[in-house]
């Protein structure tokens, strides 16, 4: 039940963990302690409204790397039947760091792509942390594009610190493969949804980021950098990621306020590491009004309105 | 996504103007102490070893352009600063002073060989050739105006990347200006891409690794990670020539490395194959 705590989480871990006890012991002892359960319930709710209210953007980035936040995977799990994963960019090889996959949404056909962390050691080395090379980004647009030749709707769930810097990377060409994943996706005709469940790392998440609504979860990041990438760069110094973190706006709040993401999945209390199935249900609720909303577009339509809103997003001013 | 790393073996910091002043200039390439009346009338490259030296847009401007003449557009716009990041406004005016330059590109219209084009050049001494809202609005109007006057776009590019001072915005300017790309695309407007040293991450992972035909001019450093950061990462040096212009070529990434002084004559060559007959496309 409670895996990995973070610092902050404490307190509300603790007096959860007494509520529990105290239970078992009632049951145990056929004792009536109703009253004082339903007292330390208000407590911790109070508690987790008052900690999660004031988060710094710091506590949000650990938040949304917490080891045991749900995975790409566990929502596939939780939301998506007759999954097939399918694998390979028919060029190099499988990336693991991305999923792709055909499925049904209730009974709907949706395409499926999202990077993938990993959750044990093995895997995580397996799946190189959520950080996709060029044949992840290529294969996440082959899948999307299968789904286009059908009018099948995309879904992309984005959850990586970032494309992987590496030698193998640049020699296969990670900039024009996230170059080519932005442009083409661009003016896929099919409706596209994106939801960033965790990380939001960069040109590794934007790769496959573009879509007609982006969503992001509650305690879900988005940044071009990461806090220790900018700390470092700003004060040589990579202990200050809780300033850059600050500086850097890159919270689903903030994201909202700068007019990138078109709206925020609240979490179940607590994060959606203390209730996988809680916060799959949520975006379950999401994908079905997006598909319900989407479902007689018009191609042309569709297409002008995501460049569109893709042309309006910076801030300038006009006066020279 | 960094928008410059010091690459202090590469490039000592006193050596990063991105025009060469003094009298005498010692070449990068080869040690020799070069005139500098000499070196400009060869366009900032070395008589003796070929080293391409780093210059700006508006040296670019005068290189490519028939007349060096670019008929400016967009010059109203500036940068703002939506995060109220420390010091970035600040730093904006002193660079503004410094180079004269109102952005880390200029846009516009001009002729290249006789041939009317869309133009954009982008300079490494604003900001490490940074992308901010200012770059990925100016380059997207740029890349519309192509479409609408059907004319070719041609985009010299160099960049650290991404502006981190406008945070998320500078990279939503990826997916605006590689959007408006596949706009074109549909337009069917050539697009010239020609690639300085250096052109990285955000900028190459957007509008510059993306055209009908892509050039690089020799010895520029490109790819989507600095070297610095993936040294930190795998924990090793990279070996020598590793992101270099050859090293590029050598992998598919570019169609051709050319150098500085046949840049315009190939630009016309590519001009005059794309518009088959009476200029038209
Ligand atoms: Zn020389």
């Amino acid at each position: 039940m409670f895996g990995f705590i973070l610092d902050f989480e404490r307190p509300i871990v603790e007096l959860e963990k007494k509520i529990e006890e105290l239970k078992m012991l009632a049951d145990a002892e056929h004792f009536e302690v109703k009253d004082e359960i339903q007292r330390l319930n208000k407590k911790a709710e109070h508690l987790r409204e008052n900690i999660y209210s004031r988060l710094t953007r710091w506590q949000r980035v650990q938040l949304a790397r917490h080891p045991d936040r749900p995975y790409t995977l566990d929502y596939i799990k939780y939301l998506i039947t007759d999954f097939i994963e399918l694998h390979g960019d028919r060029l190099f090889r499988d990336d693991p760091s991305i999923i792709a996959g055909i499925g049904k949404f209730r009974d709907r056909s949706i395409v499926i792509v999202g990077q993938q962390k990993g959750r044990t050691t093995k895997e995580r080395i397996r799946r190189n942390y959520g950080m996709p090379h060029p044949e992840g980004y290529r294969k996440a647009l082959r899948i999307m594009k299968t789904g286009a030749k059908f009018g099948i709707p995309i879904v992309t769930i984005v959850d990586t610190p970032g494309a992987y810097p590496g030698i193998g990377a640049e020699e296969r060409g990670q900039a024009e493969a996230i170059a080519r994943n932005i442009k083409e996706i661009s003016t896929l005709p099919v409706p596209i949804l994106t939801i960033i469940i965790g990380e939001g790392g960069s040109g590794g998440a934007l790769a496959i980021a573009i879509a007609d609504r982006i969503l992001i979860m509650e305690n879900a990041i988005y940044s071009v950098i990461s806090p220790e990438g900018c700390a470092s760069i700003l004060w040589r110094d990579a202990a200050k990621s809780p300033q850059a973190a600050e500086a850097l706006k890159l919270t689903s709040k903030d994201l909202l306020e700068l007019g990138v993401i078109d709206g925020i999945i609240a979490e179940p209390p607590g994060g959606a590491h203390r209730d996988k199935e809680g916060a799959a249900a949520l975006i379950a609720e999401e994908i079905d009004k997006f598909l319900n909303e989407t479902e007689d577009y018009n191609t042309d339509k569709l297409i002008r309105e995501r460049l569109d809103k893709f042309y309006r997003m910076g801030v300038f001013s006009s006066n020279g | 996504m960094k928008w410059f790393k010091r690459r202090k073996k590469l490039q000592p910091p006193e050596e990063r103007k991105t025009v060469p002043d003094g009298l005498w200039q010692k070449c990068k390439g080869c040690g020799e102490i070069l005139y500098r009346k000499e070196l400009e009338r060869n366009d900032f490259v070395c008589n003796n070893c070929g080293y391409h030296f780093r210059i700006g847009s508006r040296e670019y401007i005068r290189i490519l352009l028939d007349d060096g003449k670019l008929i400016e557009q967009d010059t109203d716009i500036s940068a703002a600063d939506p995060l109220r990041f420390d010091g970035y406004l600040k730093k904006i005016k002193e660079i503004k002073e410094k180079t004269g330059l109102n952005e880390a590109v200029a846009t516009g219209e001009g002729k290249i060989g006789g041939f009317e084009v869309e133009f954009a050049a982008m300079d490494f001494s604003f900001v490490g050739g940074s992308m901010g809202s200012v770059v990925g609005e100016k380059v997207k109007r740029a890349i519309l105006r192509a479409i609408e006057k059907e004319i070719p776009l041609i985009i010299v590019s160099t960049s650290g990347g991404a502006r981190m001072q406008e945070g998320i915005l500078s990279l939503m300017q990826m997916a605006k200006t590689g959007s408006a790309l596949a706009e074109l695309e549909k337009a069917r407007i050539p697009y010239i891409s020609i690639l300085l040293d250096p052109t990285m991450a955000g900028v190459m992972a957007s509008f510059s690794s993306i055209g009908d035909i892509i050039i690089s001019e020799p010895g520029a450093l490109l790819g989507f990670a600095g070297p610095r950061v993936i040294e930190q990462t795998i924990k090793q040096k990279l070996p020598e020539g590793f992101q270099r212009a050859p090293f590029f070529l050598e992998h598919g990434f570019v169609d051709t490395v050319v150098e500085r002084k046949e840049l315009k004559n190939t630009v016309t060559k590519i001009l005059r194959f794309f518009l088959k007959k009476n200029g038209k496309m």
